[in-house]
């Protein structure tokens, strides 16, 4: 089963609104070890100009990776599922993610690339407000083998399975 | 912490201890429950040499450097990693040291149209388990307070 290139330069239909929860705030917070009192305490996060608390920088990857995994498990798209491995993420924040917000997501399939027997893809968040401002854009590296049923080689790029 | 600030200058290091549990809580927090992250069995079954940290939570572990420096999380906005080493996490309870290390490897001025917006400091941190970096390129970039 050869991946579907026909996927590239997509964009997928926005997703449906993820409504940040201020106790998932706390608890990716706890989970990452970010103490930083605007990410657990209202009055604290009020105090520093925030309607609600602050999500830690890497939150995005709640809402966001679902829709990837979506594809990725799709099997028109023909994506090496069970070998993949997460080989880059990068978020720019154009502000912070606070709690109480309803964010909309926009999944674009931006490249794909074969290099050494791997397959490596270029996946990219538009993340917006439910009004269209944008809020985040999330943009990950996957990396798979290319040809399942051809015995390969080391892969090419270092990762970290997903 | 910024008053002075200088290319060149080193962020205050930090050593984070990542045990299962903590794995267990993030995936349960991420909603990433992929096996290799809590099962000897799945993560040897695919070659691995046992559980390893989710990518993810090693980036946003890294990422506490710099939001300790600050004290801000509101303040990153820019933040990206290579995972370059999966980080294997012993099944006991002391976990494995995730050393951290940051550089000031530039400092933009705030936009002409925009000086409310202070000015953004690019940090390089460097994350390393028993002396091997496993993550690449990681680098934030911090609104600095005006």
């Amino acid at each position: 089963m050869a991946v579907d290139r026909a996927f590239v330069g997509r964009a997928f239909p926005p997703s449906e609104p993820y409504r940040v929860g201020r106790e998932k705030v706390r608890e990716f917070a706890l989970a990452v070890g970010e103490g930083a009192s605007v990410c657990h305490d209202l009055d604290a996060a009020r105090a520093a100009g925030h309607p609600d608390l602050v999500a830690p920088p890497t939150f995005g990857v709640v809402f966001t990776m679902p829709l990837m995994e979506a594809l990725l498990r799709d099997p028109a798209f023909g994506w090496d599922y069970a070998r993949m491995v997460h080989g880059d993420q990068a978020f720019t924040l154009h502000r912070p993610v606070h709690a109480g917000d309803e964010l909309v997501a926009v999944l674009h399939v931006d490249d794909l690339r074969s290099r050494a027997g791997s397959l490596m893809l270029t996946l990219r968040c538009e993340v917006t407000d439910t009004a269209g401002a944008p809020v985040l854009t999330s943009t990950s590296l996957m990396v798979t083998a290319e040809a399942p049923d051809v015995p390969a080689a080391e892969p090419a790029a270092s990762g970290v399975p997903a | 912490m910024t008053d002075a600030l200088a290319v060149g200058d080193a962020l205050p290091p930090l050593s984070l201890q990542v045990t299962r549990a903590g794995l267990v809580r993030y995936a349960a927090a991420s909603g990433d429950l992929n096996p290799i992250h809590w099962s000897d069995r799945v993560a040897g079954s695919v070659g691995l040499p046992g559980v390893i940290a989710h990518g993810m939570l090693t980036m946003a572990l890294a990422g506490r450097l710099v939001t300790s420096w600050t004290g801000d999380p509101s303040a990153v906005v820019g933040y990206g990693a290579r995972f370059t080493r999966p980080v294997v996490v012993p099944d006991d309870d002391e976990g494995v040291a995730l050393e951290l290390t940051g550089t000031v490897k530039g400092i933009d001025d705030a936009p002409a149209d925009d000086p409310a917006a202070g000015r953004v400091a690019t940090v390089l941190i460097t994350a390393s388990v028993d002396g091997k970096t496993v993550l690449g390129r990681a680098t934030a970039r911090v609104r600095l307070p005006a």
